[in-house]
């Protein structure tokens, strides 16, 4: 099962399998990852489960879609790495993905 | 002061078939929301989108889903404040004191929560300076147009709000307006109209600016933006007004001394009652062992909870169990023929 790493903003690193097919966002509530609110529940309504992607990374991940731009207009702190975790979804090829959580999602 | 046998706080799916439950069963109840409209976050975050898990609907809108409820309670008349949001819950002696932060106060032996994730709230600046200016010169919604003229206002966002205002405002004053990037997502012919008086010189545009720092003494004096490309510019403004849509936040329900964790409460599985008797958690707001965060399971809660405000509301009456294909009274209350 691909590797997930998420880095809390209080510096600590949180490492988890999740299943191909979720999204990151999906692996982070089920383990219980702080800092991922997802008030909506991946519907790309609410901007509450957004990450910022190590820059290594940028690049292997699909396009952002305009729904997500859009909705990252209303994240808290948004940067160009930034995306919503909730579009994301977990394979093979991003096994060992590292996002960093921001401060704060509102 | 209104009295009622409940009182529901949150007109999303679960508060308006609680209200229906509790209508059906005879006993008479009121809802506060603090959106200015009815539906919850099925109106304000997917009215569009499809939902495909409600019983008996193979597949309906949020939108679509609002207005077949308000049917539903249509022949009940249910009062509904919307635009306020309860900031206090009170025991007094045997009910329970509710005040909006409109000041409407209410006395009732139930309080149902059926607050979703909580309140929508405007989302604010993330500099943390910017709470001393709030509503002095810095706002999230316009209330009053006028105060702003002749001034200089800039304005942050991409949307419709951001744009819209935009527009008006530099009819009457100087107008900054600043987004993240490039991409407006409001109405293209709202982002024609910006361009367009921007090339006119009416409206000063920064794109791929973002807010770094506010000051000034009593009022806002300048706004520090920072560019993608670390570029730093300081504006002189006398506003700041920040269009970035809303967000749910508990709000005041976390000082009503209930068992939240996680932002939700806790509530027990018979009469969906918190730590606090008489107060009630339906919906994505309450939790229990196997809670799931579906709305067919909000109308579940909402009509066990529905049944337990007939006990307080009704002390001296035996709550009795009908059927609405046969009982007259029911049909009675809905105002439909008996056969």
């Amino acid at each position: 099962m691909p590797k997930i790493i998420f880095n809390t903003h209080d510096n600590k690193t949180h490492t988890i399998d999740v299943q191909n097919g979720l999204t990151v966002m999906e692996g982070a509530v089920q383990n219980d990852i702080p800092g991922i609110d997802a008030d909506c529940g991946g519907g790309m309504a609410c901007a509450t489960c957004h990450v910022y992607v190590d820059e290594n990374w940028m690049q292997k991940l699909p396009q952002k879609d305009d729904g997500e731009e859009d909705m990252l207009d209303m994240a808290f702190e948004p940067k160009k790495n930034s995306r919503l975790s909730c579009q994301i979804i977990v394979s093979d090829e991003l096994d060992g993905l590292v996002v960093n959580i921001p401060s704060k999602q509102s | 002061m209104n009295k009622t046998d409940a009182l529901i706080i949150g007109a999303g799916p679960t508060g308006l078939f609680t209200a229906h439950q509790l209508k059906l069963i005879g006993l008479d109840c009121e809802i506060v929301d603090n959106l200015d409209k009815i539906g919850g976050q099925c109106i304000e975050l997917y009215p569009d989108k499809p939902i495909y898990d409600i019983p008996a609907v193979p597949e309906c809108t949020g939108e679509e889903l609002t207005n077949n409820l308000i049917n539903q309670i249509k022949p009940f008349n249910i009062k509904t404040h919307l635009g306020e949001r309860v900031d206090e819950v009170k025991k007094d002696g045997d009910n329970w004191f509710v005040k909006t932060n409109l000041g409407k106060t209410f006395l009732t032996p139930n309080v149902i929560i059926a607050g979703g994730v909580g309140s929508f709230e405007p989302r604010k600046f993330s500099p943390k300076e910017c709470e001393k200016f709030e509503n002095k010169s810095i706002f999230y919604s316009v209330k009053d147009k006028t105060i702003f003229e002749g001034k200089t206002v800039s304005i942050f966002g991409g949307g419709d709000s951001a744009l819209d205002w935009a527009v008006e405002l530099s009819k009457s004053c100087k107008v900054n307006l600043i987004h993240r990037r490039d991409d407006f997502r409001g109405a293209q012919a709202t982002v024609d109209k910006v361009h367009e008086l921007a090339k006119s010189g009416k409206i000063n545009l920064f794109t791929k600016y973002q807010l770094t720092n506010v000051s000034g003494k009593d009022n806002l004096e300048s706004i520090e933006i920072k560019h993608d490309n670390k570029d730093i510019k300081t504006i002189k403004t006398d506003f700041a007004l920040g269009f970035f849509g809303l967000i749910m936040q508990l709000g005041p329900i976390a000082d009503w001394g209930l068992n939240i964790d996680k932002k939700t409460v806790a509530v027990d599985t018979e009469k969906f009652e918190t730590n606090q008797k008489g107060i009630y958690a339906v919906g994505d707001i309450c939790s229990y062992p196997g809670k799931l965060k579906l709305i067919l399971s909000g109308f579940h809660e909402g009509a066990l909870a529905a049944r337990a405000c007939f006990k307080l509301a009704r002390p001296n009456e035996k709550y009795r169990f009908e059927f609405t294909t046969s009982s007259k009274t029911i049909k009675d209350r809905l105002g439909v023929k008996s056969d």
